[in-house]
């Protein structure tokens, strides 16, 4: 498989001196496309930070983080935007939907941010929502949707670019359990394939089980990177 | 842009609630601050309602005259100075003063007397009905058709009337740009007549109008006009000179300004509190647009775009409520003194300007802090 992301040498601290505090350590890896891979571990081991430097989202102090081969954060602040949204979908732990618009227009949002025409962008949101089961709440707006509509409107709106790389922030913390493995079950039936890869930061183990490989973090460091069957 | 400024549209006027606070605020302010500035601006218009109507260019005057109201008699021989100096077209006098008309059914009513040049007749109002010849007939007096004429029993051509127990005929009815500030009908006459009917001091002229050959001259005749000892103001002067008056040795402009000032911090506050609420309210989404993608000068275009449109829509309805009111005003009191000036709307405006650009800083100010890290961390 080929490389998506490659991290070398990522490190990140807070603040200086006597305060400072590592929060990833000399962390290497790479994901692949086609892969489901899981970044576990427990509350403030990292992988939120590991996180936002693999998407170009949080500066490392060291490191680099390659993106089919293209160093990002040489890049300037206006590239990495453009980087972050043509190639990268994110699905954040509380959604961040805006109450405000429709279940369509939150989805058309990346469209629009690269200057697609609204009504084209929401016609192509109206499409994706109906990709992940949502045609008939294209007008409502989100707070109308229960937990697991929520989470598949997100998911709408992370896949709707086309990008290559969708990233998912403890996408079950939210959901009960059947609903957790639903949305994963969907997730790497209907959005993986072969030229995506998808990273998941989670501590749900419910899930552990839908991954290809699960990396675990502790105290910044990686500590295991585990292989599954794929199911 | 367009798609992200109508994100930023929908998610301003879809948050009603917001929305209607904040347009309230606005335009609440912006309604108080034209109401304010327009009463002013009226009050001065009719304060200055003779040098208006009568339109000369120059008035020489007792150098201790604050308004047009207030008029010194000065000397005869004034008048002769005046028209002997350079740079003098022609010059003639003017009396404004004072009188009580005993109407037809007996009641009093005082009013206003302007008594022009009996030559030339300098500063005539335009007539509606009568002829202009008819001010010389025996007790001729034209009255001026504006919101205090009832007050005169709305007399027709014909009429009579006592004036400080002299006979008056009407002759002529009149109109004039600016009806007086004292809520009292006016009379024109003659300078002889009304310096002959209306008990006077020993000077009786009020004022010399004064027509200068050229624009140059104005300066010259001013400093001539004050080596008599006397003050030749221009007619934008004087109506300044008035203004100055009402403004800074009555109040009135002292009150109206502070009142101004405190409509504006109403609604700098109402609309930069509930402006920053909303922004912090979505401040997580704004983060989150940015780690989707959107760049910072696309998001401060949004905020920028929704102050801007919550300011002008609530200038625009703030406006619309002070001309409203007004006009009802003056439905029930024709002799409302309030006047929308550009000078008025434009002040409102730029204040909407500081009010908006407040608004947008504070909203900015969080929106560029905000880290897309922080919306992962939660």
């Amino acid at each position: 498989m080929d490389a998506a992301i490659r991290a070398r040498g990522l490190c990140k601290w807070f603040g200086e001196g006597n305060l400072r505090t590592n929060a990833v350590r000399d962390v290497n890896f790479e994901a692949h496309f086609g892969e489901l891979l899981y970044v576990v571990g427990p509350s403030g081991s990292g992988k939120t930070t590991l996180l936002s430097m693999l998407s170009g989202i949080l500066k490392p102090n060291a490191g680099t983080v390659e993106l089919e081969g293209q160093d990002i954060w040489k890049l300037s602040s206006n590239a990495l935007a453009d980087l972050r949204l043509h190639k990268i979908g994110f699905v954040f732990q509380d959604y961040h939907l805006f109450p405000r618009l429709t279940s369509a227009e939150n989805v058309a949002i990346p469209l629009i941010l690269r200057q697609q025409p609204w009504d084209e962008a929401l016609k192509e949101a109206a499409a994706q929502l109906q990709i992940v089961g949502l045609k008939d709440r294209a007008d409502l707006s989100p707070i109308k949707l229960s937990g697991g509509e929520q989470q598949r409107v997100a998911i709408a709106r992370a896949i709707v670019s086309r990008p290559d790389i969708l990233i998912f922030d403890e996408p079950t913390a939210s959901l009960d359990g059947d609903t957790g493995r639903r949305i994963i079950e969907f997730i790497k039936r209907e959005i993986l394939n072969e030229h995506r890869c998808i990273l998941v930061v989670t501590h749900d183990p419910r899930i552990f089980e839908y991954a290809d490989r699960i990396i675990q973090m502790e105290d910044g460091q990686l500590k295991k990177v585990e292989e599954h069957t794929v199911q | 842009m367009s798609g992200v400024l109508r994100i930023a549209y929908k998610l301003l006027v879809n948050d009603r609630g917001k929305f209607a606070a904040l347009l309230i605020g606005i335009t609440f302010a912006v309604l108080l601050m034209v109401m304010m500035t327009s009463m002013f601006a009226g009050v001065m218009s009719r304060a200055s309602a003779t040098v208006i109507n009568t339109g000369s260019s120059i008035w020489v005057m007792d150098p201790a005259v604050n308004t047009v109201a207030n008029a010194i008699p000065i000397p005869d021989y004034v008048l002769d100075a005046v028209r002997s100096l350079d740079g003098v077209k022609y010059a003639v006098p003017l009396f404004t003063g004072s009188g009580l008309v005993k109407l037809q059914n007996g009641d009093y009513q005082a009013v206003s007397i302007m008594g022009l040049d009996d030559s030339t007749l300098l500063g005539r109002p335009r007539l509606l009905e009568g002829r202009i010849e008819d001010i010389y007939a025996d007790d001729g007096f034209i009255v001026v058709k504006d919101s205090e004429y009832a007050k005169m029993g709305s007399p027709s051509l014909g009429a009579q009337f006592e004036i400080n127990d002299h006979k008056g005929v009407v002759v002529g009815i009149a109109r004039v740009a600016s009806s007086g500030l004292f809520g009292i009908p006016t009379l024109y006459t003659t300078y002889g007549r009304a310096t002959q009917d209306l008990p006077t001091t020993r000077f009786t002229m009020s004022y010399v109008l004064v027509e200068p050959k050229s624009h140059d001259d104005i300066a010259r005749i001013a400093r001539a006009v004050d080596a008599l000892g006397y003050r030749a103001l221009t007619k934008e002067q004087f109506m300044q000179r008035t203004a100055d008056f009402y403004k800074y040795q009555t109040g009135v402009g002292t009150n109206i300004l502070l009142m101004t000032v405190i409509s504006f911090i109403v609604g700098l506050s109402i609309s930069g509190q509930t402006f920053y609420t909303f922004i912090l309210e979505n401040l997580e989404k704004f983060g989150a647009l940015k780690a989707i993608g959107a760049k910072s000068r696309e998001l401060v275009a949004m905020i920028l775009f929704q102050a801007a449109f919550t300011g002008f829509t609530g200038y625009g309805l703030g406006v619309g409520l002070c001309a409203l009111l007004i006009a009802a005003a003056k439905l029930r009191l024709p002799s409302y003194a309030a006047t929308v000036t550009f000078f008025n709307l434009g002040l409102a405006f730029a204040m909407v300007l500081v009010i908006t650009a407040f608004a947008s800083y504070v909203g900015i100010r969080r929106v560029i802090r905000i880290e897309p890290f922080d919306v992962f961390r939660g």
